[in-house]
């Protein structure tokens, strides 16, 4: 009952120290018991309290300290940097402008959180909650009106009342597909049978996207409250969350939670006193990517293997060992409570006439300002790339987007302004997918890219239909060969023909979208496979195979460091003279290049036309 | 095999929590050991083939025992972009081993990962827990230099 005393206790200020996995990884916690440590040495522990809370979205500038109630914003902090921090904000109230957020050398440090282009552009519903409560105490959620909507929602509304309230929102599921979720509610709902399951779906195995991770890791109740409205509307008593095993954190905050919703009531029997019964578990995966595929992670619930099914019959009728079962990912959930909350009309009333609300995205790869981003559907994608995400770093040509993750594909320069949702993006020949957005910049080859995604997708293959095992493999085979400069004439018409045929005939999801980052990047980028192809020659300086490493002898110093540094001893050259690079041994591990000392800038890539 | 009872009476010896009782299983042995499967399979009236396809499907379960440090690259999009694949070839060339295998005096296992999420930090590299953001292949060296053995005997 600690939580229930320091409640009533009232603090001058409030440390916000982000705890999400960026910033651990940063060492966040360090920070947090520095802090303590310094505010007790300096006796503020009566006027001010540390809290850790979820992700801030900024993980580019992890850790995070947010000094409310004035929103004073701090990046990378440091350990050292704690005595001066304490001894002059929270001591003498002079905010530390070393520690603020500045865009450019150029400009001024920008003290308030809410004044960074990267959060005065984004919209939050779904990250409502994010960086301002402790997600391992629901009381803080339960004071930011959480669970305000599960009480409205079981003693104000009719199952049917409810779903066509989600029906008039316009919500469309946030996993990738973007079917309507009240439908999809309906159709569970309509299914005879005592017994129906929910499920949530957290299995978030797009790389480059990790807004499902974050929700669960920041607020972990608010995905809850959405399952336990779904619940009641579609008449099912149990749920599940199934979250991949690579998030940890994520699995640790969502038990605490489920465990704290019982203790209060919200979960379990008889619910606020309704006679309403509903309980929800949380399942770990263990790794595999086609667990994302709605009939493959039924399969894995019920402790199989993951291979998909073919559909119909759909979830809504046969899932969950056979039962009716609703699945909806972790986005979807967490829209829920703010719908009932808020109403439908206010929900629609935010995006495009087919795409409503807000999208999470994954701001990741070339790009300042890496992190989590809410923006409106609609928004273009110049918008997200230059006003939120701050451009490209180093002064690069910007190149791509690849959205929609190993199912989507690459959106070229001439589609900036295109305004972002669902139809937009399948008829660019991507799709929204889970909202990853990698950005590529001038020295990312797109032939390698497209290798990469075949790569990963031929992985994660479950292997049970032939289009997908076989298609993926050879698709690969021939996007290896081309980026070792072994390409043929033909093999660009070779690779449309596998990949229709793929996209065709699959069984599932997985298959089926497996050749979109081959296809846009030949429809967008097709004079970067001719160069290697017909001139083998890597544009992007990416392919090992086409590129070696040369030192300009009218910029090297002689300064024997890449000698030094070289593992496989190809460099030679005294001090004070000019070094060269023995081609035989060189094994391209490009080590030479990031230790060359700008000041001379002496090694050089280059991919020479071959004929 | 008193500490695998353990984890099958914590989920009520229920045949349909059996990832679940494998991913214990792999935390507490950091692999799944054949005698460990064998009296799963007793106990649960499961045939030990199916384990097998289990274990092999499932990505995060490992049937070959791990070295002392396990290295861990990611490759997600972003990392990708930025550069990890030239730090996992420079952990392939030092420690001689592709990813999935083990050094032969048993001091490093190296895996690879399709995504953290952890993307602010790319390219990423975990050893054991911890998280080392912004690697290049270059700083390769100095990572491991952490890990040898003199220090990892305290």
């Amino acid at each position: 009952m600690r939580s229930r005393r320091l409640r009533t206790k009232e603090y001058r200020l409030h440390l916000l120290v982000c705890a999400g996995t960026g910033c651990v990884a940063n060492r966040s916690f360090e920070i947090k018991e520095e802090l303590e440590k310094e505010i007790a040495r300096k006796h503020l522990n009566d006027e001010i309290r540390v809290i850790t809370t979820g992700c801030q979205g900024f993980c580019e500038r992890g850790p995070i300290v947010i000094v409310q109630p004035d929103g004073i914003f701090y990046q990378q902090v440091k350990k050292r940097d704690i005595p001066h921090l304490v001894e002059e904000h929270l001591l003498k109230g002079r905010p530390v402008k070393e520690l603020m957020y500045t865009p450019s050398p150029r400009e001024t440090p920008v003290p308030r959180m809410m004044d960074i282009d990267f959060f005065r552009h984004q919209r939050l519903i779904v990250l409502r909650n994010r960086g301002r409560l402790d997600p391992e105490n629901i009381e803080e959620y339960i004071g930011f009106d959480g669970y305000q909507a599960l009480e409205k929602a079981l003693t104000r509304m009719t199952p049917e009342q409810i779903i066509r309230e989600v029906k008039i929102s316009g919500l469309r599921g946030r996993g990738g597909a973007g079917f309507p979720t009240g439908r999809k509610w309906e159709l569970c709902r309509r299914e005879r049978g005592r017994k129906k399951y929910i499920i949530c779906n957290g299995d978030e195995g797009d790389p480059g996207a990790f807004m499902d991770r974050s929700v669960l890791e920041a607020d972990p109740h608010s995905v809850i409250e959405g399952m336990a409205i779904g619940a009641w509307a579609i008449g099912a008593h149990q749920g599940f969350i199934y979250v991949r095993s690579e998030y940890p954190l994520a699995l640790k905050r969502l038990t605490i939670a489920l465990a704290q919703a019982e203790d209060y009531g919200l979960l379990g029997d008889d619910i606020l006193g309704t006679g309403f019964d509903f309980n929800a578990d949380v399942v770990q995966g263990a790794g595999a990517f086609v667990c994302g595929e709605e009939t493959a992670l039924i399969a894995s619930i019920e402790g199989r293997a993951g291979r998909p099914r073919p559909r119909p019959p759909y979830p809504s009728e046969k899932g969950l060992w056979g039962k009716p079962t609703n699945i909806n990912n972790v986005e979807t959930w967490a829209n829920i409570p703010m719908i009932i909350l808020r109403g439908a009309q206010w929900f629609s009333s935010i995006g495009t006439a087919k795409s409503k609300g807000t999208k999470i995205f994954s701001l990741v790869g070339k790009i300042n300002n890496t992190g989590l981003v809410e923006v409106p559907m609609g928004i273009s994608m110049r918008r997200i790339i230059y006003d939120i995400g701050g451009g490209i770093p180093k002064g690069k040509e910007f190149k791509a987007v690849q959205t929609g993750g190993p199912s989507g594909g690459c959106i070229p320069r001439t589609l900036l302004d295109l305004p972002i949702d669902y139809e937009s993006l399948t008829q660019a020949g991507s799709m929204m997918g889970s909202g990853g957005m990698i950005v590529m910049d001038e020295d990312t080859c797109m032939v390698d890219v497209a290798r990469y995604f075949l790569n990963f997708t031929q992985e994660e293959s479950c292997g049970k239909c032939p289009p997908c095992r076989m298609g993926t493999k050879h698709m690969v085979y021939v996007l290896d060969r081309i980026t070792r400069g072994q390409g043929k004439e033909g093999d660009i018409e070779f690779l449309e023909q596998i990949a229709e045929n793929v996209k065709l005939s699959s069984l599932c999801g997985l298959g089926q979208t497996a050749a979109n980052p081959v296809l846009t990047t030949i429809k967008y980028f097709r004079d970067e496979y001719e160069a290697h192809i017909k001139e083998k020659r890597c544009p992007a300086l990416v392919c090992k195979e086409l590129i070696s490493y040369t030192i300009d002898a009218g910029l090297c110093g002689g300064c024997t460091v890449c000698a030094k540094n070289c593992p496989s001893a190809a460099i030679s050259g005294e001090a004070k003279k000019v070094h060269t690079i023995d081609q035989q041994k060189c094994t391209k591990c490009g080590i030479c290049i990031s230790v060359c000392p700008s000041k001379f800038s002496a090694v050089k890539k280059v991919s020479p036309v071959l004929k | 095999m008193d500490k695998i009872d353990r984890i099958l009476e914590k989920y009520g010896h229920q045949r349909s929590r059996i990832i679940q009782i494998l991913n214990d299983i792999q935390k507490l042995q950091t692999y799944l050991r054949r005698d460990a499967l064998e009296h799963v399979s007793r106990r649960l009236h499961i045939p030990l083939s199916r384990l097998y396809s289990l274990a092999t499907f499932y990505s995060a379960f490992s049937l070959k025992p791990r070295g002392k440090h396990l290295v861990t690259v990611c490759m997600g999009t972003a990392c990708h972009v930025r550069g990890a694949p030239a730090v996992l070839s420079r952990l392939e060339d030092r420690l001689k081993i592709k990813p999935g295998e083990t050094t032969t005096d048993d001091e490093y296992t190296l895996k690879t990962v399709n995504c953290l999420g952890a993307c602010a930090l790319a390219p990423i590299v975990v050893v054991d827990e911890e998280y080392h953001g912004q690697t290049t292949a270059d700083k390769v060296e100095r990572l491991l230099a952490g890990y040898e053995k003199p220090k990892a005997k305290n």
